[in-house]
């Protein structure tokens, strides 16, 4: 709470140096994917896919995951900064997702024909992890008390974090093995494409975490803004509406958990 | 503890049999969608995969009738404030309530499963009645701690009824997937016996939903 103020131009400078690194290694991947990497002897250039889908979907686990960690951190600490971690890892983690689904059913049209194939685990449990991670979001909507909400989101986060590698072993237990899966490791990979891929890993790992950044940055500028409003609202009609009132009406939207622990010493120290 | 959980167990089926508000509901919406399926279907006689889909899909949304049902008295008749105003362990809650979960779902199979075997199921259920019944019995665990699990977290939002379905689903899957896998083989015309690897994995998601409800289910029960 009392730091939120001085480490905000601390954010602002890491963050640059954040997003300056995703896109140096960024250009780095693409380079590499297109003018280094061997083209696949089956499946020629079309598997050049494999470099933006497997890193989106790996990066989107991990951002799941990582959520209901910092969703164990919020229910620890009661800290409203943690939620608003999980919601911003999760909210990224979706988009990702969608991108996965995007990408694996193009890849899947490709070199099987078909836009969907249930016989791929991997794209299945995808589907699986995105509907349940689709209702995150109406589930905080749908609950006004902003303390319970955060706290509900983080159980949803913790028990879903929870579900996702369950998922990932029912469903791959169910397929059979009709496609081989000569892609699922870096194990068996040529050196050369075993390298560009690590190197697109790191470049999804690094677009997610300044994805991640700006959208907490934006967050915390805003509901610094908002404080700063109500503030001066107060004291241009003072105590014609009442503070607390109006911080509950606004405060019903699902995206701001934060915005009232954030927004409390501001006033605080103002009067 | 364990005289919490029984009182806790008490209330709850003392209020069904006075109230009647969730096993007939559920048995009768099981017997409804047998009649759906043969229709849409247009198949009078199913067996093996076919047969385990049905069933397990129509126990599975029987039980979400019960699921979205399950708290609703305790967070409008104050039910939730009697509770924490008692000196017990919240944990308690959440056993009376699976187990009562689970005992909603035995008394719907009971009613569902003959009807399945009456109506739709070409082989007759003799001698793999046991082992379905296992199956049932391991699928109808999770079933029972996920359900309480959701229906608590979905009662006290606005839209219970939609996000109760939408977060029991997709976590409900693998019990699916395990279920019907499982009990296909025991409803095919030539019978055979379940393979081992599904009846481990509903005991593991089983344990494993299990442990993770008694980690979470106290933070829904703060205020």
């Amino acid at each position: 709470m009392h730091s939120s103020s001085p480490s905000s131009p601390a954010v602002g400078s890491g963050l640059r140096a954040l997003s300056i690194a995703a896109a140096a290694v960024m250009a780095v991947a693409l380079r590499l994917v297109f003018f280094y990497a061997p083209l696949d002897a089956d499946q020629g250039f079309l598997q050049k896919i494999f470099y933006l889908h497997v890193p989106l979907a790996i990066v989107a686990l991990c951002g799941f995951v990582a959520a209901a960690l910092m969703a164990i951190m919020h229910l620890r600490t009661r800290d409203a900064r943690w939620d608003m971690r999980s919601y911003v890892a999760i909210h990224m983690s979706l988009i990702f997702a969608v991108a996965t689904l995007i990408t694996g059913s193009i890849w899947a049209r490709g070199s099987w024909g078909h836009w969907w194939v249930w016989s791929e685990p991997t794209l299945v449990s995808f589907l699986i992890v995105f509907l349940l991670y689709a209702t995150y979001q109406p589930l905080r909507f749908a609950i006004e008390d902003p303390d319970r909400q955060a706290r509900y989101a983080s159980v949803f986060a913790i028990t879903a974090g929870a579900f996702v590698p369950m998922n990932f072993i029912a469903v791959r237990l169910s397929t059979a093995y009709l496609h081989p899966r000569v892609l699922g490791s870096t194990s068996n990979l040529p050196p050369r494409m075993a390298l560009t891929f690590i190197v697109s890993l790191l470049a999804m790992a690094l677009l997610y975490a300044t994805l991640c950044g700006c959208e907490l940055t934006a967050k915390r500028t805003r509901a610094q803004l908002r404080a700063l409003r109500r503030l001066a609202d107060a004291r241009a009609g003072a105590g014609e509406d009442g503070d607390p009132q109006s911080r509950r009406s606004r405060s019903a939207a699902p995206s701001m958990p934060a915005a009232g622990t954030l927004a409390a010493p501001a006033p605080r120290g103002g009067l | 503890m364990r005289r919490t959980v029984a009182a806790l167990l008490r209330k709850e089926l003392l209020i069904e049999l006075r109230s009647w508000q969730s096993v007939p509901g559920m048995s009768l919406f099981a017997l409804t969608t047998f009649v759906v399926f043969h229709f849409a279907l247009n198949r009078s006689r199913v067996d093996g995969d076919l047969a385990a889909g049905i069933l397990w899909v129509t126990l599975l949304f029987a039980a979400i009738l019960g699921v979205n049902r399950l708290f609703v008295a305790d967070a409008e008749e104050g039910g939730f404030d009697g509770f924490l105003l008692a000196p017990v362990d919240r944990g308690a809650m959440l056993l009376a309530k699976a187990l009562a979960l689970l005992l909603y779902l035995v008394a719907l199979e009971l009613v569902a499963v003959p009807a399945f075997a009456l109506l739709l199921l070409g082989p007759t259920l003799g001698g793999t009645l046991p082992s379905l019944a296992g199956v049932l019995a391991l699928g109808d665990l999770g079933v029972a701690v996920i359900g309480t699990l959701v229906a608590a977290l979905a009662v006290r939002t606005r839209a219970r009824d939609l996000l109760g379905p939408l977060l029991a689903l997709p976590l409900m899957v693998p019990i699916v997937i395990a279920g019907s896998r499982a009990s296909s083989p025991l409803l095919a015309l030539r019978g055979g016996e379940p393979a081992a690897r599904w009846l481990a994995t509903l005991g593991l998601y089983d344990l494993l939903f299990g442990l993770i409800a008694y980690a979470l289910f106290d933070f829904l029960l703060e205020d």
